[in-house]
């Protein structure tokens, strides 16, 4: 009952899992035992995502899943299955840093850089729900993401320009609607 | 840390769990957020041959009131509750808890069935449940039956869950006109297990608290609760002579290990001081309280 025999839902062996990945479809067949962190730095080379302490404390490895970070390494690929998967290497397009990694880069929002993806990902999902957070909702939300050099300050200083900058991205966007709409009315 | 290797089992309905907790006996674990199981997993303390995954089964997962009480599925993530506006408004000692489990990454994906049928003492939703006086709903393959929550934590990590049991609700009463409750929980840092934590939920009238419950998290080798400090209060005018009374009960009544997060004599007067504070937070609350 092992290898490749394709099955998703039960049994022994290996199962295949599907997942969309960054926004491509990607499958596989794995153990499973293989948790979701291993499957995305081993079997989709995508090692942005770090791996930090191995205990489900740190957060270093956290990922969105279906829109919600979760820490990759409490959570089995095969639980994956039909799910869409979010990393740092999804984040920005192309070439041009996505607003909240501008935020990491502007205000120095890291020094070794090791918690960087992870605390990227939730805020990611922070600003998605709360666009105008409080510096109280910035920590509160960035509470299980550890990070042992900065003190937290410039994290949160980046979060700070990342939702200024997303807001006014968003009035921007906005404000064009509003003049085309009353350039072709 | 890779844990051994396992059959995995992801069933659409209760009746397939547990129809697969019946073949595969007790090699099996139920996987609900597994957020206590898989790193429990990796550093190999757990090794079953085989997960059933609740997390394909739809229906296990809302929050709502129905005959006088709150009803919680079993795989209701924590971030639902903390974020539910029916717990904030009505249910303050389980909206105060629901901030203060684990982490805000760990909430999105544990569970409070699994957070109560883990049975561990460090846990903070058995200490609510038993302030609040909740029923434990139970699935087996006879059928359905409640375990009132004063009799579901039987030892250390062990429940009155029967083998091939899944649990599949948590009811709470709807607190009544004079109630009110609160949950304070000591950690060294988020994330981390509770040096001594307590729950309260108690009815006041006038200053007379006329029916009070209270349980501790961490501070014994099964969750329990404060008995000799409920009885110092139950019927009696709440003086600060009679809390410190049930305070210093509390404190007597619990029996912690001195461990990295404190001596037994630290908790003890932790879990004196706490109490006395959960008692004041939920006073407040129910004098605050339109019902």
């Amino acid at each position: 009952m092992s290898g490749g025999n394709g099955k998703s839902g039960s049994g022994s062996g290996k199962h295949t899992v599907t997942a969309t990945v960054n926004g491509a479809e990607q499958t596989r067949d794995v153990d499973p035992r293989m948790l979701l962190v291993h499957f995305i730095r081993e079997e989709l080379g995508l090692t942005g995502t770090h791996i930090g302490c191995d205990t489900s404390h740190c957060g270093a490895c956290t990922v969105l899943l279906d829109g919600t970070p979760v820490k990759s390494c409490t959570v089995f690929a095969v639980q994956a299955d039909g799910a869409a998967i979010e990393t740092v290497e999804g984040v920005a397009a192309g070439a041009e840093l996505h607003p909240i990694q501008q935020g990491f880069w502007e205000k120095h929002g890291l020094q070794c850089g090791y918690c960087t993806p992870g605390m990227i990902m939730t805020t990611k999902e922070l600003l998605d729900r709360n666009p105008d957070p409080s510096e109280e909702e910035i920590r509160f939300a960035i509470s299980g993401n550890l990070c042992r050099c900065t003190g937290y300050n410039k994290i949160v200083e980046a979060v700070q320009y990342a939702a200024t900058k997303l807001r006014e991205g968003t009035d921007a966007a906005d404000a064009s609607d509003q003049e085309i709409q009353e350039m072709t009315a | 840390m890779i844990p051994s290797s396992f059959d995995y089992h992801a069933p659409t309905s209760v009746d397939e769990a547990l129809g697969l907790l019946g073949e595969l006996g007790g090699d099996a674990k139920v996987l609900a957020g597994g957020h206590s199981l898989i790193p429990a997993m990796r550093l190999r303390l757990a090794m079953p041959g085989a997960l059933v995954d609740l997390n394909k089964i739809a229906g296990l997962s809302y929050i709502k009131e129905e005959g006088g009480e709150l009803r919680i599925g079993a795989m209701t993530r924590e971030v639902e509750l903390e974020r539910s506006a029916l717990v904030q408004e009505r249910y303050p000692l389980l909206a105060d808890a629901g901030r203060v489990i684990a982490d805000p990454l760990v909430r999105n994906r544990g569970t409070i069935g699994g957070n109560l049928a883990h049975a561990d003492p460090a846990n903070d939703h058995p200490a609510v449940m038993l302030a609040y006086g909740a029923t434990i709903v139970a699935r087996g393959p006879g059928g359905s039956r409640d375990i009132p929550i004063d009799d579901f934590f039987v030892g250390l990590f062990e429940s009155a869950l029967e083998p091939g049991e899944l649990l599949t609700e948590i009811r709470v009463p709807t607190p009544g006109a004079g109630a009110g409750g609160a949950y304070l929980k000591f950690e060294r840092k988020v994330g981390d297990y509770a040096v001594s934590a307590v729950g309260v939920q108690l009815t006041m009238d006038g200053d007379t608290c006329t029916a009070i419950r209270a349980g501790l998290t961490n501070v014994g080798p099964v969750p329990m609760r404060a008995t000799e400090a409920e009885n110092a209060l139950a019927s009696k005018t709440v003086t600060d002579e009679t809390l410190e009374e049930a305070g210093r009960a509390a404190a007597a009544g619990c029996d912690p290990s001195g461990d990295l997060r404190g001596s037994v004599e630290y908790k003890r007067d932790l879990t004196r001081i706490l109490f006395k504070r959960a008692v004041r937070k939920a006073m407040e609350r129910a004098k605050g309280a339109a019902r």
